[in-house]
């Protein structure tokens, strides 16, 4: 019904790979960026901005990275924090260096050096895996935070070790400090969700997406056919380190402007963008964004019902958020082990049909 | 469903109704998470004054006060939620109760003409107006704290203390890393030796820390601490054998619920103070009066006459001074933010307004200026005893190092407003 096919002729091998081979698939993807872009930006205010959005565009690029490496490799990763924490400091470093470049060329650089010390942690991966693995990037983690507060040069020797970001513009537009617009700030994410998300999905389905989900799902065949494990599970680290670089970058600079690695990036981080990409669903890009908004929304909407509209104890409903969000998970994962993409995947085919029953 | 579509219908009543207009005073507070047991004292006190302040006066200058709740759980993501989701309220001022939430506000509520009142923790070198036009931390800071505790004992030991070896306990973090450039600038002046060691949130985990004190055996141990980490701290001194009387915390390291637990190995322990201990002043008969026996007390209404219930009393009291210092300025009863900060600015507790208000002999006297945000920067010394379970101040107000703090004061504000570029204020 909703998802015809009847009439949607495809004459080319491009036309049917595409990424929405359903017009009408097609057709609101379009009209979802178009009012990412050009409709919210006239509408938005500081507490959509600074409460909801920004965190959810964030932690959606982090579960995206996550994603590529343990959705689509199979490699576990509990690093998460400390490699986003990498993407802050670098951030931090480059901005306070390099102040008259512009914040995108920063944003980025930050990548590129988590993406090194990504494949730097990643080395141990070739050797172990599962739950070796797990705890190989838990010290990584451990060791990230440590580090971070332990050398001054980080933290450019201030007397209590927080990084606060100065104002940096983009085409004189400020994006960091605290005299931003909040739609410059949400468009400076919304640009590098975007790039992201595309760039991710370009790759999971190219030759270099096929290898590491070769290395998931059987990694002694994949070396038989010729995939080479060193190769693969390097590239899987340093892409998805890239991103979770971006992420941090942006979430010290652009969100929260001032930041405690170990409060900001502890291990509780890790477990949140883990619990993102396995609620959102593993192997699965819509997926990232789904865990992503599933668990920066669900609290503050929680949390605006209980306190705002039902005049609430606020511990009564920090609690009750606790609760609540623990049990969607677990019910969740018990209807759909394989997340709230898969759930979506069940629902698209089910209309495809729809209204005849199959 | 049905439940919601009233509230919302009760909320579209109130909205069309007429606005009445009241004084907001956000409480991020924290019921919940690691610090929780810290952060309910100081909360409900905060409710219960303005709660007092109501029902005895009608609220400030005839315009009630609003205390707008808003939980964080200690963690500056929900606490940059909660500013945003307060501030258009008309929040009046800020009080995170976090040296990490109160970095990450410091920018942000200088854009938007909120001022911040971080009493006693949050960004040390804020004391400087000339940068800081909406930061306060009157009536003292980590580094008076850091001064004050080396000062008391300097008193114990005559006044000199060379080759003396003082260790600092402090929590690895923001908080915990604040009075250390001063204690090493102390330790230049008075030649004592210092140890640091750092602990990690939120801990639980001390006995490498303690075993290094065994071994070197300090003649002082400092702590910055919080939470969790206090107890562990004491405990561990006391398993450790450590006397007592040496081993001094900062006022976030001194309440009922880091000794109660560890009963009479407690005994002897000594922290700073803000203000005196105890329920033993007139505020505490109108609150009784007023909101304990009027049902009406915030939370458990358990927590009266505790230290942090007392700081949160004093926060509330000074914040409803403050506003009613900035009605009479701007001659309006109805405050902005704005006007609230020139009222702070302008914040003058004599010893004779402190006794009107029922809080005689609770703090001391100071004046805050354009210039100085930070107050006088006076603490006392209370020690634990653990038979009694009281805490009771055993020295007077003792006021910091001038002469240490100024100077590193000023360095670290210059270079917030280089980084910054802040022209300097009040001249």
């Amino acid at each position: 019904m909703f998802y015809r096919e009847a009439g949607d002729f495809k004459t080319s091998y491009q036309e049917d790979n595409q990424t929405f081979p359903i017009r009408f698939d097609r057709y609101r993807y379009y009209a979802v960026l178009a009012v990412g872009f050009l409709v919210i930006p006239f509408l938005i205010n500081d507490y959509w901005a600074n409460a909801i959005l920004l965190p959810f565009l964030i932690y959606a690029i982090a579960a995206i990275g996550l994603n590529i490496l343990t959705g689509y490799c199979g490699q576990v990763s509990l690093g998460t924090g400390g490699f986003m924490a990498v993407g802050a400091y670098a951030c931090y470093k480059l901005m306070t260096a390099m102040p008259e470049v512009s914040m995108f060329i920063h944003v980025i650089l930050a990548g590129g050096v988590t993406a090194l010390v990504g494949v730097l942690f990643g080395l141990p991966s070739l050797r172990i895996k599962g739950f070796y693995l797990a705890v190989a990037t838990l010290a990584a983690q451990f060791f990230l935070v440590w580090l971070f507060n332990r050398v001054p040069w980080f933290y450019n020797y201030s007397a209590s070790g927080q990084i606060s970001a100065p104002e940096r513009d983009v085409f004189g537009i400020l994006i960091t400090g605290p005299n931003t617009q909040a739609w410059a700030t949400y468009l400076f994410c919304l640009i590098f969700l975007t790039g992201s998300a595309i760039i991710a999905r370009n790759l999971t389905r190219g030759k270099l997406g096929r290898t590491w989900m070769a290395i998931r799902d059987m990694d002694i065949a994949a070396e038989i056919i010729g995939v080479n494990p060193l190769r693969a599970k390097l590239s899987a680290f340093a892409a998805s380190s890239f991103f979770v670089g971006i992420s941090g970058a942006l979430f010290f600079s652009v969100y929260l402007g001032a930041v405690e690695v170990g409060e900001a990036f502890g291990i509780n981080k890790s477990f949140l963008v883990l619990f993102m990409v396995i609620i959102g669903g593993l192997g699965s890009i819509f997926g990232s964004f789904a865990g992503a908004a599933f668990l920066v929304l669900l609290p503050v909407a929680l949390k605006v019902v209980g306190v705002d509209w039902l005049g609430w104890p606020t511990d009564i409903v920090a609690h009750l958020q606790l609760i609540i969000v623990g049990a969607l998970i677990v019910a969740f994962l018990i209807v759909e082990p394989h997340g709230l993409a898969q759930l979506w995947r069940v629902a698209k085919e089910k209309l495809r049909l729809w209204p005849f029953p199959h | 469903m049905k439940l919601r579509l009233t509230t919302l219908a009760l909320g579209a009543a109130l909205a069309a109704g007429p606005a009445l207009a009241d004084l907001v005073f956000p409480s991020l507070d924290y019921r919940t998470g690691p610090y929780a047991a810290n952060g309910i004292p100081v909360a409900d006190a905060y409710a219960d004054y303005f709660e007092m302040i109501n029902a005895r006066d009608g609220g400030i200058g005839g315009v009630p006060a609003r205390v707008l709740p808003c939980e964080t759980g200690y963690n500056t993501e929900k606490g940059v939620e909660c500013y945003e989701a307060t501030k258009s309220e008309g929040s009046l001022v800020y009080q995170p109760y976090s040296t990490g939430i109160t970095y990450q506000l410091i920018p942000k509520a200088t854009a938007d003409d909120i001022p911040i009142h971080s009493m006693g923790y949050g960004r040390t070198s804020a004391k400087n107006g000339k940068v800081f036009s909406h930061v306060f931390n009157y009536p003292a800071n980590y580094w008076d704290g850091a001064s004050i505790a080396i000062k008391h004992i300097l008193d114990l030991n005559g006044g000199d203390i060379n080759g003396k070896k003082v260790a600092l306990v402090y929590h690895n973090s923001a908080y915990g890393k604040e009075p250390i450039r001063t204690l090493e600038d102390l330790a230049k002046k008075h030649g004592y030796e210092l140890t640091l060691l750092p602990v990690d949130h939120p801990g639980q985990e001390q006995k490498s820390q303690w075993l290094q004190i065994r071994r070197e055996k300090p003649d002082y141990v400092l702590m910055w601490g919080w939470g969790v980490m206090n107890q562990v701290a004491i405990q561990e001194a006391a398993n450790i054998r450590y006397p007592m009387e040496n081993f001094i915390g900062i006022w976030w390291s001194g309440s009922e619920n880091d000794v109660l637990p560890v009963g009479e190995g407690a005994h002897g322990y000594k922290a700073l103070a803000l203000t005196s201990p105890g329920s033993d002043f007139k505020v505490y008969e109108d609150l009784k009066k007023y909101v304990y026996d009027a049902g009406k007390a915030a939370g458990n209404g358990d927590q009266m006459g505790t230290v942090l219930y007392n700081r949160g009393l004093y926060a509330a009291v000074l914040a409803a001074e403050a506003a009613r210092i900035a009605q009479e300025i701007h001659g309006t009863p109805d405050i902005t933010p704005g006007m609230m900060r020139d009222g702070m600015e302008a914040l003058d507790i004599t010893a004779e307004r402190l006794a009107e208000l029922g809080f005689e002999g609770f703090a001391t006297p100071f004046k805050v200026s354009c210039e100085n945000h930070g107050g006088n920067g006076m603490g006392a010394v209370q020690q634990w005893d653990a038979q009694a379970k009281t805490w009771t101040l055993v020295t007077d107000f003792i006021v910091s190092d001038a002469d240490i703090i100024d100077p590193l004061i000023a360095e670290d504000s210059a270079a917030y407003a280089a980084e910054n570029s802040i022209e300097e204020r009040c001249n």
